[in-house]
């Protein structure tokens, strides 16, 4: 067992569900796991941790850690760790943990595994496998010299454990006193996008050039909408300007991990594999029998697309209404 | 100003990963090594805003083995003035790597941008900009598809989840991490690429630049290779059979919706 911190995150008052998933495999493994939660008005967020096991929340709360910077992050999150001296960080490689980090962990004089895909901990220690080249390769990351262990979190990578509402956390508040910062964000501007993220959500469903133009995308969103899935493309779809760069998945794009992802129209190129090889399920549509996306795929559709995927809709539509 | 631009040789896209006989590392003859996607984005960054601004310089710098001063002649002919290298090990970590460039750009006499691309397509841990920045003790804007410079900083549009982004600003001397949307890299010109073998290629030792041995805080060890995929199941039929058997073995089978 060993002391655990997790650095929670949150956005428009709700939790991030990849906080669920490293708050919960570090109480299934039984460590004292604690969760430091930054932002302003959050304290409410902060029983919902107890949910997936948090034994002790380190609230921060102010106006300057509305938005996330490095910086104000840092200013809080280096005492706190100083003085709680935890074996054990986690935090998730999102555009946070990724950012934030590598400056907390060269602050502490440790070194950082990043968007690993496997944790198990062993002691005071823990065990962490990553991906690299793009996934065409995965290796253990030994920790040389002494510290905490620090280490960020592919989203779904570890799963989401099933919360249980009767428990409850002790909440400390940590005192914040920012200063002056160097970093400002002037605003936030809000994506137009209804569905979730392609590297939060759980099913992805995405599509490649075979939809030919912007708006055929649709019927992919409207069998997405179905299921609460997010619409992923490839970078050929990409650079045709079907979709937007922030929906590319590959090597070059997001790299996702869902327990679904369905490619539609997608030959399978190997850019393409390093961003949803991790993926739990995957289906591929596509006319070409031979196509290389067959070969990683747990189901496979030899057949046209747009023939296919309203008939799924349906289907889905059914399932979901039993 | 004094603008320098941090790179990395990664292998091409298309290589196919062999593990070396120790696996604790990759066999990388045979390998083609090119300049990782996100770093031209960063060059091409560096060589706009030193011609926007006359009597500025833009210095590539990398760390690792000699064969990166290849990736550094690429930025030398797409326009970059001379080249930092520091020379380190394969085996070095983002640590120190990131501390070596550090300890290479405090030996300069003044910086006051360094672009670097969002992350490295070969290790894909996106560690070293904020690192290099953290060793310097200045501000970085990481993802960054939008730059407006203002008179004491920047203002930058940087990327962040659910296709929203924010609106940073920080002030000089800063990191810039570039995400692709940012520009549009310019191919080298062959005269440009004669010209750029003459340009200066400084290189540094690990002493040099204050770091050594010690500063590798991490180790690659145990290398695998994904496990080959068990063949999946073919689903036949016409289109509304095959909808039908998917969502049956998705929701009974495999259990995802
Ligand atoms: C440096 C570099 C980085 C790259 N990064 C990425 C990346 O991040 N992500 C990425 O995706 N790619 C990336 N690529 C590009 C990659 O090599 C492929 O070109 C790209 O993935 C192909 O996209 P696609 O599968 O949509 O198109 P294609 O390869 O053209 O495949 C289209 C597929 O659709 C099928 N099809 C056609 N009509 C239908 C129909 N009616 N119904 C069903 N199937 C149909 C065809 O059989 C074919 O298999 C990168 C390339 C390079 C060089």
């Amino acid at each position: 067992m060993s002391k655990v911190l997790v650095i929670a995150e949150q956005r428009d008052g709700r939790l991030k569900r990849s906080t669920f998933e490293l708050v919960g495999a570090s109480a299934a493994a039984g460590n004292e796991t604690h969760v430091a939660l930054l932002g302003e008005g959050v304290a409410g967020l902060a029983q919902e941790l107890a949910h997936y096991g948090a034994k002790k929340v380190h609230l921060a709360e102010n106006a300057g850690l509305k938005f996330y910077t490095s910086e104000a992050y840092s200013k809080i999150l280096f005492p706190l760790i100083q003085s709680l001296s935890p074996s054990v960080i986690l935090a998730s490689h999102t555009p946070t943990g990724r950012d934030l980090m590598p400056r907390l962990a060269a602050k502490l004089g440790v070194g950082l595994a990043s968007d690993c895909t496997q944790l198990t901990f062993e002691g005071d220690q823990i065990k962490v496998r990553r991906p690299v080249y793009a996934g065409k390769a995965t290796v253990e990351v030994e920790f040389l010299g002494s510290g905490p262990r620090v280490a960020t979190f592919r989203q779904n990578a570890l799963g989401i454990p099933k919360p249980d509402t009767s428990k409850t956390a002790e909440i400390s508040t940590t005192s914040v006193d920012l200063g002056t910062l160097a970093t400002r964000v002037i605003e936030v501007v809000k994506g137009n996008s209804a569905r979730p993220d392609v590297t939060e959500a759980s099913i992805v469903i995405s599509g490649g050039r075979s939809l030919k133009n912007a708006e055929n995308f649709k019927i992919l969103e409207d069998t997405a909408d179905v299921i609460g899935a997010a619409v992923g493309a490839s970078r050929a779809a990409v650079d045709a300007g079907f979709r937007p760069h922030r929906d590319q998945v590959g090597q070059t794009g997001k790299v996702v991990s869902p327990s679904l992802y369905i490619a539609c129209g997608i030959s399978g190129a190997i850019q393409h594999l390093a961003g949803m090889r991790t993926s739990k399920v995957i289906v591929a549509i596509n006319t070409d029998p031979e196509a290389p996306i067959f070969q990683l795929a747990d189901y496979g559709l030899v057949g046209d697309l747009f023939a296919i995927i309203p008939l799924l809709r349906e289907e889905l539509k059914k399932i979901k209404e039993h | 100003m004094n603008i320098y631009v941090c790179i990395k040789q990664v292998p091409d896209t298309e290589t196919k990963i062999k593990l070396n006989a120790d696996q604790n590392g990759i066999d990388t003859t045979g390998i083609k090594w090119i300049v990782s996607p996100y770093d031209e984005l960063a060059i091409e960054e560096a060589l706009r805003l030193r011609d926007k601004n006359p009597g500025s310089t833009a210095t590539v710098v990398s760390a690792g083995p000699v064969r990166v001063v290849e990736a550094m002649r690429t930025a030398l002919a797409m326009g970059a003035d001379s080249a930092i290298h520091v020379d380190l090990p394969e085996s070095a970590d983002n640590n120190w790597v990131a501390k070596s460039i550090a300890g290479a750009l405090k030996k300069e006499s003044k910086f006051d941008v360094i672009f670097t691309g969002k992350e490295a397509i070969d290790d894909g841990a996106a560690q070293v900009s904020q690192l290099v920045a953290e060793y310097l003790g200045i501000p970085s804007v990481t993802v960054v598809l939008g730059t407006e410079y203002l008179p004491s900083g920047v203002r930058c549009k940087r990327e962040i989840e659910g296709g929203s982004f924010e609106m940073v600003e920080a002030s000089f001397p800063l990191l810039i991490a570039a995400q692709k949307g940012l520009n549009e890299p310019r191919y080298a010109s062959l005269p440009n690429i004669m010209k750029a073998k003459k340009k200066e290629v400084k290189t540094l030792k690990p002493s040099d630049v204050g770091t050594s041995e010690a500063d590798q805080k991490i180790r690659y060890k145990n290398f695998q290779l994904p496990p080959p995929k068990q063949a999946g199941k073919k689903i036949s039929g016409d289109p509304a059979a095959q909808a039908k058997e998917l969502v049956r073995l998705l929701h009974e089978e495999a259990k995802v919706v």
